[in-house]
This record gives C-alpha cells, structure tokens and sequence, in this order.
C-alpha cells in the first residue's frame, strides 16, 4: 500500500519529463526524415541507424504499415525496415521512464542496450533470409519513391509546444494503465505467496524464459500497464531475464500488429519475423539470467 | 464544398480526426464532404508514410497524429 502511494507520483512525474524531453526530440525526427537517412544504405550500418531512428521518430502503431511501404517504395533494405519497426515499440520511452523509476538506471539502460541489439541483428537477420517474395503482391508492385526529407522548419516555440502535447497525450493517454498496472502489482505482493513465481519463473528452471515469452505473445500491452506487474514477479522471486523476455515480449510480439502486418507480408514471413525476435528475446533472457 | 479524405485504418487516432475536421468545419459554417478511407492498398495511393492522413481538394495536407485544432482551422 505505502509502495502505491509513494511511487505513483514519482513514477508520474518521471514519467511527464521523459515524455516532454522526448517530445521536443521527436519534433526532429519524422518518417520521411528516417527514410531519407536509411535509403539505399549499406546493411550492418542502416539496420543500427535504423534501431536508433527506432526510438526517437515519433511513430504511432497503427502506421505500422503506411510507414513500412514507404520505406520499401524508396528503397529501403526489408531487413533495416525491420529494425526499425521492431525497435520503435519495443525500446519507447514510456517504458524506459517506468523502468528507471522503479527499478533504477542500470536496469533501464540494460533494457535499452538489449532492445537495440535485438532490432539491430533481428533486422540483419530478416535481411539476410532475402524474404522479398515473401512480401504480398501488391506491395511489390508498388512505385518507386524518392525518399527526400522534407523541409519544415520548427522554431524552438514549436518544439516545446510539441512537447507539451506529447504529455498531454501520453500521460494522459496512459496514466490508467499505470494505475491499473501498480494496482495488479500490490495486489501480487500482497496475494500471492513469497516465492510461488520462484517455482517456475525462477532461475533454475530452463524452461521459465521460453515459456515467458510465450506466454508473452497472445497478450499485449503498451509498456505502461506491464512494467508494475512486471515489479511484482520481481518481487515474487521470478528471476530478471525471464520478467524481461516476458516484458519484452508482450510489447514486441503483439497479435493485434501481427494482424495488420498480415496485409502486407505473407503468413512465412510473419511467421520468420516472430521466431527470429522471439530467438533474440530469449538469448536475451537466458544471458541475463546467466549474468546476474 | 470541400472534398476531404481521412485516411487511415480505425484506430482511435483516426476517428478523432473526423471528429475534429466536422467540428471545425461545422463551427466556420464550410460546407464539406468527408470521406474515410480505411483500404490499405488506397491509403498508400496517396504515399503517406503514417496515418492519420488528410487529404483536402486531392492534396495530402496532413499526416501523422491528429493534427492541432489550428492546423485544420487553417485549411477553412
């Protein structure tokens, strides 16, 4: 109960200044920026470029698909397309706020290392597989496209504007679910005996970090509402790679995207996607277990 | 009369977007005629990178986010 009332605020509060930080960030970033930056580059490069751009370009899940055709129609390389959009919800900064105030910096900047490791090489990987005829018919045929950034300029006013909405919109958005989320959390601390997550998502059960992304997939959640459930099970004695699979896994494999997607990659395809990020999650998972 | 497309796939974003346009519109007295367009392979007709997307006379005047209330006051 004292962990509610003392964190949330905190947690809040954070929270408002990263999203008004990144906020004025993104106001520098846009798609077609990224595109113009990532057209044509050499792999390897383009899908770290990509990650990053990930992260900082304001991106709204829904233009999953508008954004990833226009990539592709200027030329972009699938693979470092990939990177990009596995990085963007992934590695956001609602979830690295949460994750840095309840749990630290070094815990959030570790989560922000392995998600861009994970979009870097799932996207080389993707790249690699030369799943172009995987693609729907009807994207392949689509035209060719310049990638050039367009030109608008903001003026600092606009920027902190833009800042402004962003908490607006974000916090306002996702407070609930915070909320929602701390709650469920309490309710775990205060319900569920000491060490029943130590049984099976403890370390020395092989099988706890697969089965935790697992059970990952089917459920989705923005990064707001899973990170306090996420403190719970830490809490409960699961152990920290297998929270952060399964975490990782909510956010990056998510049914209702791979339900979008499905209009433009075929089934193999989806399907490659979700086993190679699946695979780096759970390296993931496994190495951190293994570390700490 | 105004011909305005709303492109975009359903998603919240999208709907508040139509929301706004109608009530600007409809506070400026601008006769307009809205369309949704929610099929993909139409959408990138129009070669917009992220959605929601407004279209005004055959012009992608906006896209990406709801736009600001300023924004669709000046296209009245």
């Amino acid at each position: 109960m004292q962990f509610f009332f003392y964190d949330t605020p905190k947690v809040l509060l954070l929270l408002t200044g990263v999203v008004f930080v990144m906020g004025m960030v993104n106001s520098y970033f846009t798609p077609e920026r990224a595109r113009a930056l990532l057209a044509g580059r050499t792999e390897g490069v383009a899908n770290a470029m990509a990650a990053g751009l990930g992260i900082v370009t304001p991106f709204c899940s829904c233009s999953a698909v508008p954004l990833f055709i226009g990539f592709v129609q200027a030329g972009v390389p699938l693979g470092v397309t990939f990177s990009f959009l596995i990085s963007a919800p992934m590695v956001n900064e609602v979830a690295l706020a949460l994750l840095f105030g309840m749990f630290g910096w070094k815990i959030a900047s570790l989560y922000l290392a392995l998600g861009l490791a994970i979009a870097i090489v799932s996207g080389w990987v993707i790249g690699r597989l030369k799943m172009e005829a995987c693609l729907e018919d009807w994207v392949r045929n689509m035209p060719r496209v310049q990638a050039s950034a367009d030109d608008t300029v903001l003026t600092l006013g606009d920027r902190i504007a833009s800042g402004f909405a962003s908490v607006r919109e974000i916090v306002g958005r996702v407070w609930p679910y915070i909320l929602a989320g701390i709650a469920i959390g309490a309710a775990i601390h205060g319900w569920v005996p000491e060490n029943f997550m130590a049984s099976f998502m403890g370390k020395s059960a092989w099988w706890s970090v697969p089965l935790a992304v697992l059970i990952g997939v089917p459920m989705y959640s923005n990064a707001a509402g899973v990170i306090p459930v996420v403190q719970a099970l830490l809490a409960k004695g699961a152990a920290l790679g297998t929270v952060l699979a399964f975490m990782m896994s909510v956010i990056a494999l998510s049914l209702p995207e791979l339900v979008i997607l499905r209009k433009v990659l075929k089934w193999r395809f989806i399907a490659t996607f979700v086993a190679v990020v699946a695979a780096g999650i759970l390296i993931v998972g496994y190495l951190f277990n293994a570390v700490l | 009369m105004k011909e305005i497309k709303v492109l975009g796939t359903g998603c919240a974003n999208c709907k508040n977007t139509v929301r706004l346009i109608e009530e600007v519109a409809r506070g400026k007295g601008v006769e307009i005629h809205l369309d949704k367009v929610e099929e993909l392979q139409q959408i990138m007709a129009f070669n917009v990178m992220a959605t929601p997307g407004v279209v005004l006379d055959g012009k992608v005047v906006h896209a990406g986010g709801v736009p600001s209330r300023s924004k669709v006051e000046s296209w009245f």
